[in-house]
């Protein structure tokens, strides 16, 4: 038992070590010609000719700026539906709200992704091929951030609520002025989970994006990993790493946040 | 939504700087690379000589992937009713674009016969179906073999001599072989069908019926020509077990791991331009015969746009298919230029003159056969892959693997007899 | 008075049903809508221009059971969520223990583990192909050092499904591993100190103690990782396409194949619906055994 104890560090740091490689790999290849990458050519000298060569074979910026858009459009989108949604099943009181819940929660389970041929189909009757919209509209109604919503909005302590009416503030007001401020480390939250979400999504934007004017990154460097007859690794790792960065900053840069925000997202 | 703003400002005012408000026809086109990268510069490149030369047509080029991805990508952009004119899509393709009723034959928009008549015949075969041409050949290419002249002197080998038979192959290949380099390498994920088609020919058959009809995956000479391909990794030991990786081969070569590999042509240019050592390129070598299937890439017109846009669609292809442009374009990439005229070209009689291996592939084209094709074919084609990989890596053994295919095959095309 | 009331639960209606409007309609669009339209479709044949569509009742769905890849597929999922579902939670609860307990550099540890959460399942995929490829691929230098052969990761049926397992378990264990810390640090440290003065060890600690407390957050994780053994397939469009003859195809896959690639979208709509029904049953599951068993105390 005191051996394992003792080794338990190291068990821990080596599986942190095998967990990082895939990345810390990448990364090196990136910045290495691929005969010194694929020799494991320590000596090797650095270089800059990978990103170079893989920024000129994709409109990588265009691709930048259509997942910015995506991310920034699905969570406006998702904060309006939550936050009435969640605000209509935590104070509201009506006939029918626990079959709504319900069916609600449902779509935890009915995936986005398993529907991708209706949806496709719905999405082309409504215009909506090859937009940013079309991407996000099917993910907007979110039954995990209506659920996170809900939570919070129950836990804001009655007298604010009605402190706020009796001050006359609509249904809306108090929503705006007392529930959405009491509420805000869980937008943010949710906000951190579905930005790298949407950031990450890969298989409905294939399904729904027919060029460039809307392919996202994900999309745009599978296809530039793709072509006819190979690509050169070196190239590869330097497209990806160009794609993984900004997350990757991100997460570095707001790791206690960001992990803290999956924490809360996580309690239920 | 503040944020939102200035990138929906930078939106609008990108796409006003594209798009001049005067009356012009807009194409759109849907095109694969075979080479990542640059290529798809060439590509805008010589699309934007056309625009200067046309100003009144205007083109969307949208690079799509490989040949899959572009496909599937042009059909559900015309499925959806968005606009596409027309496409470089596999050659063999044909078939299901007839079936699903989404392109026209060029006879029904040009009566240039001497046009039609200026490609290589056999870069036509795959796009000719019951009397008329559906596809003009772009970037097309056959298998040739890569082989690594600096091995073959270590080897003892005369480096002008690529083998020119399969038992030359074999035996060459095992003193090829080393501890540190397998002798050769086929590629047996991506379209191991093409490779395996190409063993066929020369192993004396054909896979599939020129009506696209009738598959003959069981056929002994089919199964033998399996069991060879087994055989070099299985028994002689010069190539690697399991599969071969289509994507990564390339590179394989280029650093050693393999003396041999069969590839594309349309590699060449990425390889001269890569290889730290001496190589060469030669024809596949025979059995019963020379030969390899035709690849690449055919223009196809699509049926869904008007008049205007078929003719200036036409006059796009036209273009790109001059032999200047296929000369240009068999420079940058390895792929054929699609005419005898393109050779004739100054820019392509100094570029083989000074590099001669450019050469192989059409010097091959005299040996070649149509690519594979079917109805349904990419289900078809599905199942032979999926036969050749479980042959290969031991999980059938070839006759068996090659009888479900083949079974198969009949059930999905007695719907079309 | 009565009227009174009477009119303040109308308007109490009005407001809930305002406010669950926009939810309702997008839900209806994107989830209930294609749900029915799903199965409508798989009752009809595939359109070409010799045979025009027309209902055919159960056919596709018979179709699917004589097409020996369907079942092939199937397995290949159940091996899929078979392998990556335990090694990933297992795997997670051990970094939470480890993220959550004295051992030095833990911040460079519990970074570590998180990492490939953020990043696409695409860009996972290249990273580990290049980990994969045989001869010049870092799994196969590493194996070089201590005299192992080549191995062809993807290119061997008998590895390639493994393979891909392993890219799941790697995106997947840090992501769960967050649930079990959130737990982890609920449970009071007067528990511990307790234990220790009991003369428990840590190992009984842990066994007796947090492993029951953890309970609930465990089958929360399940829920979810079985969710992502049908989702999580974006890698395959990188690492195999579901080669070497299917060896490493999903059921997903498979879908997207038949609808995008195939163009026959009853084929895949039949499929769609045996899926929903896995997880319908998967929903069930949640609500009366998981939510009965953990939420009403």
């Amino acid at each position: 038992m005191n051996v394992l104890h003792r080794i338990e560090p190291f068990l821990a740091l080596l599986l942190a070590v095998i967990w990082i490689s895939p990345l810390l790999f990448a990364f090196w290849a990136a910045f290495h010609a691929s005969t010194d990458a694929v020799n494991f050519n320590l000596a090797a000298p650095w270089t800059l000719e990978n990103f170079r060569t893989a920024w000129d074979g994709a409109p990588w910026l265009r691709y930048f700026l259509n997942s910015f858009l995506l991310v920034t459009s699905v969570l406006i989108g998702q904060f309006l539906l939550t936050t009435l949604a969640g605000f209509g099943f935590a104070q509201v009181d009506f006939r029918g709200k626990d079959v709504l819940f319900v069916l609600v929660l449902l779509q935890l389970f009915i995936l986005p992704e398993v529907l991708i041929v209706e949806n496709y189909k719905v999405a082309t009757r409504l215009g909506l091929l090859d937009t940013i919209l079309g991407i996000g509209a099917p993910y907007m109604a979110s039954a995990f951030g209506i659920f996170l919503m809900r939570q919070a909005f129950k836990s804001v302590p009655k007298e604010l609520d009605e402190a706020a009416r009796i001050e006359g503030c609509s249904l809306l007001g108090v929503l705006w002025r007392v529930y959405v401020p009491a509420a805000r480390p869980t937008y943010l939250a949710y906000a951190l989970v579905s930005i790298s979400t949407h950031w990450n999504n890969f298989l409905w934007p294939l399904v729904v994006t027919n060029n460039e004017s809307s392919r996202p990154l994900t999309v745009g460097l599978s296809i530039f990993g793709a072509p006819e007859n190979g690509v050169d690794i070196s190239v590869i790792s330097a497209a990806t790493v160009m794609v993984i960065a900004p997350l990757l900053v991100l997460f570095l840069v707001f790791q206690r946040q960001f992990v803290q925000a999956f924490l809360r997202a996580g309690i239920k | 939504m503040l944020r939102h703003a200035p990138a929906a400002l930078m939106l609008a005012a990108g796409t006003a700087l594209v798009n001049p408000a005067q009356a012009q026809t807009e194409l759109t086109m849907y095109y694969p690379i075979a080479v990542g990268g640059p290529l798809t510069q060439v590509v805008d490149g010589i699309v934007a000589e056309f625009e200067e030369a046309n100003p009144d047509i205007k083109v969307n080029a949208i690079y799509a992937g490989n040949y899959d991805d572009t496909r599937i990508k042009a059909l559900s952009a015309l499925n959806s009713g968005e606009p596409a004119q027309l496409a470089v899509m596999f050659s063999i393709d044909a078939y299901d674009l007839i079936e699903q009723d989404l392109i026209v034959p060029f006879d029904d928009v040009t009566d240039d016969a001497a046009w039609l008549d200026s490609f290589y015949p056999a870069l036509m075969a795959n796009g000719q179906i019951e009397g008329k041409t559906w596809g003009v050949p772009f970037q097309r290419s056959t298998i040739v073999a890569y082989y690594n002249k600096d091995m073959f002197r270590a080897a003892g080998l005369d480096p002008e001599k690529a083998p020119t038979t399969w038992d030359e192959m074999v035996e060459m290949g095992k003193a090829l072989t080393t501890d540190d380099h397998y002798g050769l390498m086929i590629p047996s994920t991506g379209y191991p069908y093409w490779m395996f088609q190409a063993l066929a020919i020369q192993n004396g058959k054909e896979l599939m019926s020129n009506d696209g009809l009738t598959t003959y995956f069981d056929d002994p000479a089919v199964v033998e020509t399996l069991e060879f391909w087994k055989s070099l990794s299985v028994e002689h030991g010069i190539m690697p077990e399991g599969t071969v990786e289509w994507g990564t081969l390339r590179q394989a070569f280029l650093e050693g791991k393999t003396a041999m590999m069969w590839h594309s042509t349309g590699n060449l240019t990425a390889v001269k331009n890569n290889a730290s050592f001496d190589f060469g390129v030669a024809m596949l070598p025979a059995n019963e015969r020379l030969g390899s299937p035709t690849g690449g890439g055919n223009f196809y017109l699509f049926k869904d746009s008007t008049d205007e846009e078929k003719a200036a669609a036409l006059k796009l292809i036209q273009f790109m298919t001059s032999p200047e442009k296929a000369a240009e374009w068999s420079i940058a990439t390895g792929y054929m230029g699609v005419s005898p005229a393109a050779y004739e070209t100054d820019a392509l009689k100094a570029y083989t003159a000074e590099f001669p291996p450019a050469l192989v592939a059409r010097d091959q084209l005299e040996h070649a056969v149509a690519e594979f094709s079917t109805f349904e074919t990419a289900r078809v084609r599905e199942g032979l892959n999926n036969a050749i990989q479980a042959a290969l890596t031991g999980t059938k053994s070839p006759a068996e693997a090659l009888a479900e295919a083949q079974a198969a095959a009949e059930r999905l095309l007695s719907a079309y007899r | 008075m009565p009227d009174l009331a009477a009119l303040r639960r109308r308007r109490q209606a009005i407001h809930g049903w305002l406010l669950l409007t926009p939810t309702l309609v997008m839900l209806t669009t994107f989830a209930f809508y294609p749900t029915v339209a799903t199965v409508w479709t798989s009752l009809f044949s595939r359109g070409t221009r010799r045979r025009p569509t027309e209902f055919v009742g159960l056919e596709n769905y018979q179709r699917l059971i004589d097409d020996p890849t369907f079942w092939l597929v199937a397995k290949n999922n159940l091996i899929y969520a078979g392998v990556t579902i335990p090694i990933s939670i297992v795997l997670a609860l051990a970094m939470a223990l480890w993220a959550n307990s004295k051992i030095p550099a833990r911040s460079f540890v519990r970074t570590a583990y998180f990492t490939p959460t953020v990043l696409p399942m695409i860009a996972a995929g290249n990273l580990w192909l290049f980990f994969y490829t045989p001869g010049f691929g870092v799994l196969d230098q590493i194996g070089a050092l201590f005299g192992a052969p080549s191995v062809n990761w993807l290119g061997q049926p008998e590895t390639a499904l493994w393979a891909v397992c392993a890219v799941t378990i790697w995106k997947e264990a840090g992501f769960f591993m967050i649930f079990y810390l959130a737990a982890l640090q609920t449970i009071p440290p007067d528990l511990k100190e307790a234990a220790q003065i009991e003369g428990a060890s840590r190992w009984a600690y842990t066994r007796r103690i947090v492993l029951p407390l953890l309970m609930p957050t465990t089958l929360f994780i399940l829920v979810n990782a079985m969710i992502n053994s049908v989702k999580l397939i974006d890698h395959l469009f990188i690492l195999t396409k579901g080669g070497p003859s299917d060896a490493s195809k999903l059921i997903l896959y498979y879908i997207w194949e038949n609808a995008f690639a195939f163009f026959d979208a009853p084929a895949a709509a039949a499929m769609t619906v045996l899926v929903l029904g896995v997880l319908g049953a998967l929903a069930a599951f949640q609500f009366f055994v998981i939510d009965r068993r953990t939420h009403y105390r």
